[in-house]
């Protein structure tokens, strides 16, 4: 089991408060993502659940017993860091038996918990080597061991991916969410990667400034943000933001349509003209950055991968009407 | 960046080096050498370097007169005893200042080495008449708690710069993982600090055991080190260079080689956290 509820948890560090009190749910099994930008407070509220930094106010929960006070041994929770911070003296089966040999099982259950934990992971091979003798993938995938052989609560994982080359990430994407779908053990995992958080969670948590801008599934945040912020920070390319008489047009203070809600052509009957900027030619897609008049930042705008205009070509836009997304003047969703 | 090193270049790199090596190394040979001379060929004009009757004279002299063995063992007691006494204070407060630093830290830190700046000489009448009064003139024990202020700031100083090498990540992995204070610092932080006390304790002794100031101001008989035993051979009795450098080569004999052979670990330990 592991539900882990944070009722009023504040984060000061001396005069400066960097979380508001906040209140915040997550449900056994669940894989939550707390993204937002660096900064945001979203590595200091993971801290504080995994008991490495005492809040300041409010009470943390797991499994309904209070937890707020108790050490971060007892709290049944893993936690896996940026850094690997593996054992650099000890050998990966060491490593990996580590929090055994701290909860004093005996070396028969060790082993095999170790072994069964490699086999998982891929590390059978690697059980007598230093974290120092492996590739930044591998020493991952140890931490992880680290954590799983534990049986916790649930798993926190602060940036595991960041130190990784794009390549291995997504790999480590992938084997991080088919290892929750076969542990079905609560998640909760720390990046400021909105791709990262899409593709991984059930449950989104955008942090900005400390503050919970947002709660929801992947799609939820994607269809309907609920304000500016979130508009702008999920989905890659970013929502395209318009103010003036085409806001004023929808009834709106500011209006967010997503690039891939517009759709270019060269015929005349459109209501959006612009010139082409630069265009990124994907092969399976097109983004172009078409500036128009009255706009100061350009429009971005994902065409098929067949698409050819460049540099200087004038070019008509149709935004979907379905897809535009209206906020009032302090940046509020409006429908 | 690297630079292309040519072989000229490279040679006369090793011959400057040697030459310097030899110039700082000649006044040991010297000694060594002399001490297996007779009185009077080491005093000859000129200077006899190689070709001289090679003699052991000197040595069953100086074990004679005086009784070499209870010296060492004076040094062996006062350079391990104010290391192990140091390196047991320096730890915990190395470590607090590592990894739960207060504002102050920075500041403590610097105010301890600014007492190395401090002349020895300054302070040697109220610690001499401390001891006076403590009882603690020409005992070991003194001198071990002598030895170990002055090299305390070093300690610290070295130990500290070692554990702010360690991730507080690792220490942070260690406590989700289970382990209490005792169990972090026993399976995690030592081992992982290990080269690093090594080198310390290893440079400390090197530096208690070539004290002469206090050794020789706080000490008559009873627990005088090498140092005194040396001394005890330079002025009054006349010139005797031989036995003078036969003592001499006797007392540094040990941490010679004790340095020889730890050698690295003591560059490692020297220049830890310089370059990353």
């Amino acid at each position: 089991m592991g539900r882990i509820t944070l009722d009023k948890v504040s984060k000061s560090f001396g005069a400066v408060e960097v979380i508001p009190p906040l209140d915040l749910t997550i449900e056994d099994g669940e894989f939550v993502v707390f993204v937002g930008p660096s900064g945001c407070g979203k590595s200091t509220l993971l801290r504080l659940i995994a008991g490495l930094e005492d809040v300041s106010g409010g009470q943390i929960r797991v499994d309904g017993q209070d937890a707020t006070t108790v050490p971060p041994a007892k709290r049944g929770l893993a936690m896996v860091f940026q850094s690997y911070a593996l054992y650099p003296h000890m050998s990966v089966r060491k490593n990996i038996a580590f929090p055994l040999r701290m909860a004093g099982l005996d070396a028969a259950e060790q082993e095999r918990r170790v072994t069964e934990a490699a086999k998982v992971l891929n590390l059978s091979d690697y059980l007598d080597r230093r974290p120092g003798q492996l590739s930044g993938g591998q020493r991952q995938r140890v931490a992880i061991g680290r954590a799983i052989v534990r049986e916790p609560a649930a798993f926190l994982f602060d940036e595991p991916l960041s130190n990784l080359d794009a390549a291995l990430r997504v790999g480590m994407r992938l084997e991080i969410s088919e290892l929750h779908e076969r542990l079905k053990t609560t998640m909760i995992y720390v990046t400021h990667d909105q791709v990262e958080a899409m593709t991984m969670a059930d449950k989104i948590v955008v942090l900005h400034a400390g503050r919970i801008e947002q709660v929801g599934s992947p799609l939820e945040l994607y269809r309907t943000p609920k304000n500016l912020f979130v508009a702008g920070f999920i989905g890659s390319p970013k929502m395209n933001f318009l103010t003036g008489p085409e806001a004023d047009r929808h009834g709106a203070h500011t209006i967010g349509i997503r690039p891939e809600h517009i759709k270019v052509s060269n015929d005349e009957s459109c209501i959006w003209r612009g010139t082409v900027g630069v265009s990124e030619h994907l092969g399976s897609d097109t983004f172009f950055h078409i500036h128009m008049e009255g706009q100061d930042t350009p429009l971005t705008v994902r065409a098929g991968g067949d698409v050819e205009l460049y540099h200087g070509d004038a070019i008509c836009m149709t935004p979907d009407e379905a897809h535009i997304h209206r906020f009032d003047a302090n940046g509020l969703r409006t429908d | 960046m690297a630079r292309a090193v040519t072989p000229q270049r490279k040679a006369i790199n090793t011959t400057l080096a040697w030459a310097v090596g030899l110039l700082i190394f000649f006044p040991i040979l010297w000694t060594i050498l002399t001490s297996f001379k007779t009185e009077a060929q080491a005093i000859n004009d000129p200077p006899l370097f190689l070709f001289f009757d090679w003699t052991l004279e000197n040595y069953s002299v100086v074990q004679e007169r005086s009784d070499y063995m209870r010296f060492l063992w004076n040094s062996v007691i006062i350079a391990v005893g104010s290391t192990i006494l140091g390196v047991l204070i320096a730890v915990p407060a190395a470590w607090s200042m590592a990894f739960v630093p207060s504002r102050r830290t920075k500041d403590i830190l610097l105010w301890m080495l600014s007492t190395k700046m401090l002349p020895a000489v300054g302070v040697l009448y109220p610690i001499y008449l401390l001891f006076i009064k403590l009882g603690l003139l020409d005992s070991r024990v003194g001198l071990v708690v002598v030895l170990m202020l002055i090299n305390l700031p070093i300690i610290v100083w070295m130990l500290y710069t070692y554990f702010k090498e360690i991730p507080g990540e690792i220490l942070e992995a260690a406590r989700m993982d289970g382990a209490g204070l005792r169990e972090e610092i026993l399976y995690v932080l030592t081992p992982m600090a290990v080269p690093g006390i090594a080198s310390t304790m290893l440079l400390n002794v090197i530096l208690a055991w070539n004290e002469a100031f206090w050794t020789l101001n706080l000490t008559a008989a009873k627990a005088a080190p090498l140092t005194a035993f040396i001394a005890s051979y330079s002025s009054p009795e006349g010139l005797f260079y031989a036995k003078l450098s036969a003592a001499s080569t006797m007392a540094i004999a040990p941490i010679l080689i004790l340095g020889w052979f730890s050698q690295k670990q003591l560059v490692r330990g020297l220049t830890f956290g310089a370059v990353k």
